[in-house]
């Protein structure tokens, strides 16, 4: 029979209770790692929403694909449909590739009192995402409304020619958000 | 396997007496009846939420509940199973035999085991408490997903707190486990000779490490998202509510392993003891659960892979779910291996153990189906999903849980329970259980959707069915509760040291009832 096995937490303990407590500390420090680890990846593979958040840096000289014709469909999403109306003022395109278009989306202000509003854009099919180019946006900034006020709101947006054959049709969603709620929900 | 004398010695003393005793308790065998009989309670708390929601869904059209007291029902009970009733038992069962089957006097860190216990009553306060506060309990499903769940009252700030706590005790317990077996071996027993048991649950607690760290991590960005004004999750701020499931699985898949690796220990303790054969492919067996536990890492996008995710992605998720059947089909095959030409006896916990195998394979095959991506599109947040998770979780996690407590009822008790009442218990669990599940497969595959209180008239018949069974699954679980108490009062007579013909193992060389003090002296194993 041994002695060593005598039941008291031996001084071998110590060092794996420490290291087991640091693990744990560690795994909640990666849950928040993941925020920017998420950010860097969604970067990399293009499927990100915020790099379609900026304006394409390079002027708009590409050919224009006139053999090819690609549907493009406009979203509106509010989920506080209390204070916002926002609709797209059409629903559908079709444009070729490299060619520049404006279409406008309006929104406003059920409420009485002056909001700051916020559009936040996604594309779907996520791999479309890199090859829908907006030069102007409304998305850029944030829009001050006064009580009850309309606007109508512009994008300037073309479609990449290199946008993969097989995607026929894109969807540009906006959600749009109420930005001084946002705090006081 | 080992030898070992009675190594209780009446100069130390027994247990304390009347509350104190269980208050202020450091004895692995104490606390492991705590985390058993509060499992137990929480298992009918959370079975008697169940039965809110069958009754409601027994047929079309709102009857019973208000919807928004359904979704809180939906939400808490998965909640309260998962973590009041499965995790505790697992604990529990962890605490009583782990010592015992490795040959030592107690869990290594017994008072930090006291804390990792009693929190657990408090976070579950903390939870339960939300049905009394403007609002209501959490309603958005046990995924708490955003912004669905920031749209929670003033229960949120309990909920987070809740799963913090839950989340404390898990850890505690899963470091006092890992430290006890590291440390605490009986000379002799090297980490390839331990139980099954013993390495399912070694491997599970690092799991814990892993994971539940994790899940505070998100619920805490939850909590900053809805009154500190940060944005991880709110897209309205630049952040995005799809990173919460991406955190959130990659929690919850190891979760659901953590809820299934203890069973595979179980399950490889019993089917040797009634097959009265040795376990098939022992070193076999342990890799298969180191290679699920890993595995379990690389997978958690199978849950969202309707979000719009890359093609890449859909493959690399699709391909890893199906590799888990691997290492999963070892382990079935070994415990069918080991049954081969065994002489078999089908007591209760071994009828158990079978009906375990075969559901939880069909579990297991459901699984498979969902891992498709395509098919997933289709069976995504439908009844098919539900009647999946609860194949692996009740007639495979529970099942497990039941088949330990009549296997080592007797260990603990020191009398034999009932096995009239036993089988009985058996047969009307697993037909009710099958009754309730089985006629979900086919509302999923029809189109009926997950966490809604009501449906299509097409759906009513299975839905009737189930809700049927579902009530004989409830009522059944009063004759466990019957089972117990009748054991704990002297059952059907004594138990003797080994209790079964073919047991193996330390824990079957202590007397029966296991003494409050075993192997103060460590036991030689050879
Ligand atoms: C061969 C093994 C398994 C495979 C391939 C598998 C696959 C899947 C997939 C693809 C889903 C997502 C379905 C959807 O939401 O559309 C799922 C859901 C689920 N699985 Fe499994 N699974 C397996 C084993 C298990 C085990 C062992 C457990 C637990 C003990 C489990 C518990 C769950 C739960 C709880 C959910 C639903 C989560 C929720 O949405 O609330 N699974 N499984
Ligand atoms: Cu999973």
């Amino acid at each position: 029979m041994s002695s060593e096995q005598d039941g008291k937490p031996g001084k071998g303990n110590r060092g794996l209770v420490a290291r087991l407590t640091l693990a744990s500390v560690a795994m909640f420090g990666f849950g928040f790692a993941l925020v920017p680890l998420y950010d860097v990846f969604c970067e990399v593979t293009g499927i990100s929403s915020s790099s379609t958040t900026r304006a394409a840096a390079e002027p708009v000289a590409l050919e224009v694909d006139y053999d090819r014709k690609v549907t493009v469909e406009f979203v509106a999403t509010t989920n506080q449909r209390d204070i916002w109306r926002f609709t797209p003022e059409e629903t559908r395109m079709r444009v070729h590739p490299g060619k520049l278009y404006t279409t406008h989306y309006l929104a406003t202000n059920l409420d009485e009192r002056d909001r700051m509003g916020h559009a936040v854009p996604d594309v779907s099919p996520a791999g479309a995402t890199r090859y829908v180019q907006k030069v102007e946006c409304f998305c850029f900034e944030e829009q001050l409304f006064a009580g009850e006020e309309s606007q109508r709101m512009p994008v300037l947006f073309y479609v990449d020619p290199e946008l993969p054959r097989n995607i026929g049709t894109v969807t540009l969603n906006y959600s749009f958000f109420a930005q001084d709620v946002v705090g006081e929900k | 396997m080992s030898t070992a004398t009675d190594t209780h010695h009446d100069e130390h003393h027994g247990p304390a007496k009347g509350m104190r005793r269980w208050l202020f308790t450091t004895n692995h065998k104490d606390i492991g009846t705590l985390y058993l009989w509060f499992s137990l309670i929480m298992f009918f708390v959370g079975g008697a939420m169940a039965m809110v929601i069958r009754a409601e869904l027994i047929q079309p059209g709102m009857n019973l509940v208000d919807p928004m007291f359904y979704n809180q029902m939906v939400t808490m009970h998965a909640l309260i199973m998962i973590f009041g009733a499965v995790m505790p038992a697992f604990v529990g069962l962890a605490n009583w035999m782990i010592p015992m089957m490795v040959g030592a006097p107690d869990m290594a860190l017994p008072r930090m085991n006291n804390w990792s216990f009693w929190i657990l009553p408090i976070g579950f306060t903390l939870l339960l408490m939300t049905f009394f506060v403007p609002g209501g309990a959490p309603a958005a499903g046990w995924t708490i997903y955003p912004p669905l769940s920031l749209q929670t009252g003033d229960a949120f700030p309990l909920l987070v707190f809740g799963i913090h706590v839950l989340g404390i005790s898990s850890i505690m317990g899963a470091i006092n486990i890992i430290v006890t077996i590291m440390n605490m071996r009986a000379p002799g027993m090297g980490l390839l000779k331990m139980p099954i048991f013993v390495w399912g649950w070694l491997i599970t607690a690092y799991l814990l490490i892993a994971v539940m760290p994790v899940l505070a991590g998100a619920v805490t960005m939850l909590l900053t998202d809805k009154y500190f004004g940060t944005a991880f999750f709110d897209a309205a701020g630049g952040g995005d509510p799809v990173l919460f499931q991406h955190i959130f699985w990659f929690f919850g898949h190891p979760e659901v392993y953590i809820m299934i690796l203890p069973a595979f220990g179980i399950i490889s303790e019993i089917i040797p003891t009634f097959a009265r054969k040795k376990l098939f492919g022992y070193s076999a067996m342990v890799y298969a659960i180191a290679a699920i536990a890993f595995l379990s890492f690389i997978v958690w996008a199978h849950h969202m892979f309707t979000v719009g995710m890359p093609v890449a992605g859909l493959l690399f998720f699709m391909f890893t779910t199906m590799l888990i059947a691997v290492p999963t089909g070892v382990k079935i095959f070994n415990w069918v291996a080991t049954m081969w030409r065994g002489a078999m006896t089908f007591e209760t916990p071994m009828l158990y153990a079978l009906a375990f195998l075969f559901l939880f394979t069909i579990g297991g095959f459901s699984g498979l189906m969902l891992a498709i991506v395509p098919a997933d599109f289709q069976y995504h947040d439908s009844y098919f999903v539900v009647a999946h998770f609860h194949y692996v979780l009740v007639p495979g996690a529970v099942f497990a849980i039941m088949a330990a407590v009549y296997y080592w009822l007797p260990k603990w008790t020191g009398y034999m329970y009932s096995e009239f009442w036993g089988k009985t218990h058996f047969w009307l669990s697993t037909i009710s259980i099958n009754v309730t599940f089985f006629p979900q497969h086919f509302l999923g595959l029809a189109g009926m959707p997950r966490r809604i209180p009501d449906y299509a008239v097409q759906f009513t018949d299975f839905n009737f069915i189930s809700s049927i069974g579902a009530f004989v699954f409830g009522l059944s679980q009063l004759i466990f509760v019957y089972v117990i108490i009748h054991c704990i009062r002297g059952g059907v007579g004594r138990a003797t040291d080994r209790v079964w013909e073919g047991s193996h193992g330390l824990e079957w060389t202590v007397p029966s009832p296991a003494p409050y003090h075993t192997f103060e002296t460590a036991p030689e194993v050879k």
